[in-house]
């Protein structure tokens, strides 16, 4: 909390006297870190929970296409409302974010819809329609930036490379209590995804009913990382990285690996937008480049110490 | 009580892959099963184990039409271990053992034990924190027999238990083929009872009550390894020569080829 454009010095913290110290550190500061806490935990447990869900440990998060309806719903936001997008508000959250989250959960459910028969829902399927619309969303991103002035552009350009210094009380209670949600219900699942590591057959016959299992973790991601995109943008990396690392570090074992993934992504997300806040002093760096300055190095060092062990 | 596949039959994108099958597995029994590739063995399994809805035919366990089992009582009472299981993580072999766990509430503690005892039986007890990652094919295989071993490892109140296996033992040296079986015959005298798809007619005759040969989606001939190993029905089903003669030391046929 004490780093930042005006400096607070530690002591400050306690004995914050004026009126403007006051204001950048409760109004401005405090939320901006709960936010990043809770973006960073949401992103990473859900990037854990699809790999597991796909049984692949390179899945993340944005496969199920919520984070690219979510840009699409964003940009055509931004596109649309042109200059009103200030004024315009619902439950004190911009046009944007309304329109992220929209987009984000109307690709989702496409996703699954395509992906669902009267025999379940394939994952394989599920992966491929992701990619699908992915690229249709990549292209109605493109139309929308090719219409849109040069203000315009920007916005959409900022907005994806994610975001978090719009941090409000309001958004902090928003996405912590979707943050809270998740956390209660995936322990829930842990060891039926751990099942269906061996297999969607064997883990039916380990009792789990994997059809539900499926569907209820689909919605929960679909809901934490709509919520995640609408509120801070994409902040990329986070979710495909952070349970890889997790993994590697204690193991595949869903119980420990959420809560763990949780805490790691909240911790990095809090360390990135520190340095985003004060490497450019006075403007800022978007939080989404440096998450991937910062743990893709860090992630390139595991796999090469990995590559010795073998 | 058992397990009772009536009239089956399955058809599958315009092939007939089972035709009127009728099969009965006691419990304490073990039932092998044989054939040619393709013959249908394996879709049976699925039937069986509820993976796959018959398109005619019904199969009830312990009495009851297997369908209605919930999952979770279904998975206390029969353990399934197919051909090839694809695990990509890093599991340890104890954590692997440990998932066959996961139908029975009785803690952490006792599944400790169970999973350890598991490990043991299987000859794998030096595989406990290794990564079934990297296993050899026979190591994993054991870990994944011991797995199932465990799902099953003490008696349900439900009703009688039963085992299926596809190919258990395609994998294993000569010493776990032989570990294999006394497994097998040591789970049917607890009273469990086994099912099993191999493709060792010698292997089968050695450990089965009950020898089902398949056909084309058909059952060629069922009934006691003496009963139903003779030369004309080897001949008819896999187009072989062969000669049976009596096992010197167990008195079983012995299939010469």
């Amino acid at each position: 909390m004490t780093v930042g454009t005006v400096s607070i010095s530690f002591s400050d913290l306690f004995a914050a006297d004026s009126r403007q110290t006051e204001t950048i550190l409760f109004d401005i500061r405090l939320p901006r870190i709960l936010l990043a806490i809770c973006v960073g935990a949401v992103l990473s447990s859900t990037g854990a929970v699809m790999q597991g869900l796909f049984r692949n440990p390179l899945a993340d998060p944005s496969l199920i296409g919520v984070s690219s309806g979510a840009s699409v719903g964003a940009s055509l936001m931004i596109v649309a409302a042109g200059g009103f997008i200030q004024s315009g508000a619902l439950l004190g959250l911009s046009l944007v974010a309304v329109g992220a989250f929209v987009g984000g959960f109307v690709a989702t459910l496409l996703v699954y819809r395509l992906a669902t028969s009267g025999i379940g829902t394939s994952v394989t399927t599920m992966l491929l329609a992701g990619i699908a619309i992915a690229a249709i969303a990549g292209a109605l991103n493109s139309l929308l930036s090719y219409f849109s002035d040069n203000d315009m552009l920007r916005q959409i350009s900022l907005w994806q490379m994610g975001n978090l210094s719009g941090a409000s009380w309001t958004k902090v209670t928003i996405m912590a209590s979707v943050a809270l949600l998740l956390m209660s219900l995936f322990p829930r699942d842990s060891r039926a995804l751990n099942a269906l590591l061996l297999g969607e057959s064997e883990a039916r016959h380990l009792g789990v009913d994997v059809q539900a299992v499926k569907r209820r973790l689909i919605i929960l991601t679909a809901l934490g990382v709509g919520v995640c995109v609408a509120l801070a943008g994409l902040v990329g990396f986070v979710g495909l990285i952070i349970p890889h690392i997790v993994r590697l570090a204690i193991g595949p074992d869903h119980r420990w690996l959420i809560p763990a993934s949780a805490l790691a992504g909240a911790t990095l997300l809090v360390f990135a937008d520190s340095l985003a806040r004060i490497v450019v002093i006075p403007a800022e760096l978007p939080t989404g480049i440096l998450t991937a300055l910062l743990g893709a190095p860090f992630f390139v060092v595991l796999l090469l110490q990995q590559r010795k062990q073998v | 009580m058992t397990m009772l596949a009536d009239n089956i039959s399955l058809h599958l994108s315009g092939f007939d892959l089972l035709r009127n099958v009728s099969l009965e597995v006691e419990a304490g029994k073990v039932t092998a099963i044989v054939g040619p590739n393709g013959a249908g063995k394996s879709s049976l399994l699925k039937v069986i184990t509820g993976e796959m809805e018959p398109s005619k035919g019904s199969v009830s366990l312990n009495q009851q039409p297997l369908s209605q089992w919930s999952l979770e009582k279904k998975a206390q009472m029969l353990a399934v271990l197919p051909q090839h299981t694809l695990l990509n993580f890093p599991f340890t072999a104890d954590e692997v053992v440990g998932l066959g766990r996961i139908p029975h509430q009785t803690g952490s503690l006792k599944d400790a034990q169970i999973v350890a005892e598991a490990l043991e039986l299987v000859d794998a007890s030096y595989l406990q924190k290794r990564f079934y990652t990297q296993m050899s094919g026979g190591e994993k295989q054991r870990v994944q027999l011991a797995r199932v071993l465990a799902q099953i490892w003490q008696p349900c109140e439900l009703g009688e238990q039963f085992l299926v296996l596809d190919e258990p033992t395609s994998a294993f040296d000569l010493s776990h083929q032989k570990l294999t079986l006394d497994i097998v015959r040591n789970l049917a005298s607890r009273g469990v009872g086994v099912v099993m798809v191999v493709h060792d007619l010698n292997l089968a005759s050695r450990c089965a009550d009950n020898l089902v040969v398949f056909n084309g989606g058909v059952i060629e001939a069922m009934g006691s390894p003496e009963d139903v190993l003779t030369e004309q029905l080897i001949d008819k089903v896999f187009g072989v020569k062969s000669i049976i003669a009596k096992h010197p030391a167990t008195q079983r046929p012995l299939v010469i080829t």
